[in-house]
């Protein structure tokens, strides 16, 4: 069967628990070979999104096809052309990393040489054969993802499906993770990865969905979506706060949006459309005043502001609820 | 890094061509999954050989504690050797606490996601269940195994025919068997391994209460009509007339057909327990 050109096709999803809607009206088109970042509040829908397309979870309503195959009426055909890395390392803690990727190819039936040879390439692949015969207990954060990851790819599926691949991870760990994903694309994999780090989205991603309330609301490149926000930012820091309001005053004759001032750190951003000129007459007014900044500067939107602007001022009080299920859970 | 393989490719392998399709040939992999699954168990138990010790902690003190401290104080009713009559107790409360170990091993892969991992791959679903089973069944007969050297050392034997003893060891195995079913049950309904620590709770009193130590007729009346109809006494009470250690006979009915009782009981527990099981797990996709 030929790989099909679209890696991803989700229309109008829909997963139901109680009368909480996980997902509603959830439609995302992945092409074959991009990496996909899904960003979204907790509790937006993305761990229910990958959990049905990798045949976790069943859909109350809508249609998927993943890697061409409908996942309601071929699940298994689809767990053929899969992977998936979830939010825990979900690897035996008591085998070696050797004994993991063996136990995880026979169950892939791969005949028990070919899954002794697939071992050690996937060790190899994402080095890991030094540690191969060590129990994962001993293995770092970075290391077991990476095992996880080896264990996702024994069958090198068509899509790879991460679910926040990276949570918990110190930045060596989470570059490790990274590396590996960049060098499975390279091999034609198609990727969808979900993901709490804004820059994780921005470093890994060729195209992002953000989904709030079960449903995607923005779904572009990256630096799309960043000029969607609009203009470059201004950032000014004072160094004693009492200088706040002048220096608000300064900054909102130059911009082109209402500035948001932070007490506490003593700065001001707003958006500006003439960015040197703008820069520079900043910094000419307040020197003029005598007062003292600690920082001014300009830099392009970020993902945070995208995220900000889209999932809105709701998203807070979402937050503190899920954060507290998290607690509970 | 090298530059994976992909499926169909030279060195990958080709996913679609698995041949993995058709009623014999997942009946084939049903099997060859549950192997697979059940060597993991058994790596477990090799990778961990004090777990056992952890396992047999607990009768090991009790056969010290009842056999030996308390023991020129304990009676058995109808006469014989006190401690002669608490080993098969000791075999099968170690069988009835067994259900815990399967609900735990359970609620670990629930909760690290390994549950999960076996459910989005192709494998065979049932031999996630049974590698459980018949791995769990494996290391209780290891636990058996160095119960009875124990026992033997400190002096009790098997009167009974080679027949009747294996058969005895066949129903210790036969309860921990239906129990199987509970602990699954268990481990997929209890939301963390602390929580699956809790249920021994649930299992002390199982264990204890019935005849394993003491014979119900000492007992006050509501308890003994409780402790003798625990499937864990019956079991115990028919393994002691297959090995001829002394009985504590009753005229109950119940432990008049201890032995029927220590077949029954089990296949009852199976019977129950099974599609609750099943039902649970099947859940785990909603
Ligand atoms: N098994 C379940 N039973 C009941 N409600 C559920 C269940 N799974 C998810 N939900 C609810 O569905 C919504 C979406 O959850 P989901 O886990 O998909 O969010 P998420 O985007 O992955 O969040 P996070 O960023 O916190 O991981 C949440 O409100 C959650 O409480
Ligand atoms: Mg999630």
């Amino acid at each position: 069967m030929p790989t099909p050109e679209t890696s991803i096709a989700a229309t109008g999803l829909r997963k139901i628990y109680g009368d909480k809607r996980a997902l509603d009206g959830f439609d995302l088109t992945v092409p074959r070979g991009t990496v996909y970042g899904l960003l979204g509040p907790n509790g937006a829908g993305k761990t229910t999104a990958v959990r049905i397309l990798a045949t976790l979870i069943r859909l109350d309503g809508g249609h998927a096809e993943v890697a061409g195959v409908d996942v309601a009426r071929e699940p298994r055909n689809v767990r053929r052309r899969i992977g998936l890395a979830g939010q825990y390392a979900a690897v035996d803690e008591i085998l070696t990393g050797r004994q993991n990727l063996r136990m995880f190819a026979r169950l892939f039936h791969l005949s028990s040489r070919r899954a002794q040879q697939r071992a050690d390439e996937l060790l190899e692949q994402f080095e890991l054969t030094d540690a191969a015969d060590n129990g994962v207990k001993e293995y770092s954060g970075g290391m077991r993802r990476r095992l996880d990851l080896a264990a996702s790819m024994i069958l090198t599926p068509d899509v790879l499906f991460m679910d926040e691949p990276t949570t918990g991870l110190d930045p060596r760990g989470r570059n490790e993770v990274w590396r590996a994903v960049r060098s499975l694309v390279t091999g034609g994999t198609t990727v969808l990865l979900t993901t709490q780090y804004l820059d994780e989205a921005d470093q890994l991603a060729d195209r992002i969905a953000v989904i709030d309330a079960g449903r995607v609301i923005a779904d572009d490149t990256p630096a799309a979506l960043k000029n969607s926000v609009g203009s470059d930012r201004i950032d000014v820091v004072v160094q004693d706060p009492a200088d706040l309001p002048a220096a608000r005053k300064a900054v909102t004759a130059v911009a082109i949006g209402e500035p948001s001032s932070d007490e506490a750190e003593g700065s001001v951003h707003a958006p500006v459309r003439d960015r040197v000129g703008a820069l520079t007459e900043v910094a000419r007014t307040l020197q003029e005043q005598g007062i003292v900044l600690d920082d001014i500067g300009l830099r392009r939107p970020t993902l945070d502001d995208v995220f900000l602007l889209l999932t809105g001022s709701r998203t807070d009080d979402d937050t503190a609820t899920s954060a507290k299920e998290d607690a509970t859970a | 890094m090298s530059t994976p393989t992909r499926a169909g490719g030279p060195d990958g392998p080709p996913a679609a061509t698995i041949d993995d399709d058709g009623p014999q040939r997942s009946a084939y992999w049903a099997v060859i999954d549950c192997w697979t699954v059940v060597r993991r168990e058994l790596t477990h138990v090799i990778r961990q050989p004090s777990n056992i010790a952890w396992q047999l902690g607990f009768p090991i003190v009790a056969v010290l504690l009842f056999g030996y401290v308390f023991g020129s104080a304990m009676s058995v009713p109808g006469g014989g050797d006190y401690r002669e009559y608490l080993m098969p107790g000791l075999f099968g409360m170690t069988m009835a606490f067994g259900f815990m170990n399967t609900a735990y091993a359970v609620v670990m892969d629930t909760t690290k996601g390994v549950t999960d991992r076996f459910r989005s791959m192709p494998m065979s679903s049932s031999a996630v269940v049974t590698g459980r089973g018949v791995g769990d069944l494996i290391s209780a007969s290891v636990d058996l195994l160095v119960l009875a050297l124990m026992a033997l050392v400190v002096g009790w034997r098997s009167d009974g025919s080679v027949l009747a003893t294996v058969a005895a060891f066949g129903l210790f195995l036969l309860l921990r068997f239906a129990l199987i079913w509970i602990g699954i049950l268990l481990g997929l309904m209890v939301p963390n391994e602390e929580a699956a620590g809790n249920l021994f709770a649930v299992a002390f009193p199982f264990g204890m209460i019935s005849s394993a130590f003491v014979a119900p007729s000492l007992m006050p009346d509501w308890l003994g009509t409780i402790a003798a109809w625990n499937p864990v006494s019956s079991t115990v009470t028919a393994a002691r007339e297959l090995f001829g250690n002394p009985v504590a006979g009753s005229d109950t009915w119940i432990e008049q057909h201890a032995l029927l009782m220590a077949v029954v009981w089990p296949l009852v527990i199976t019977a129950v327990f099974v599609p609750l099981a099943v039902r649970r797990f099947q859940r785990l996709s909603r």
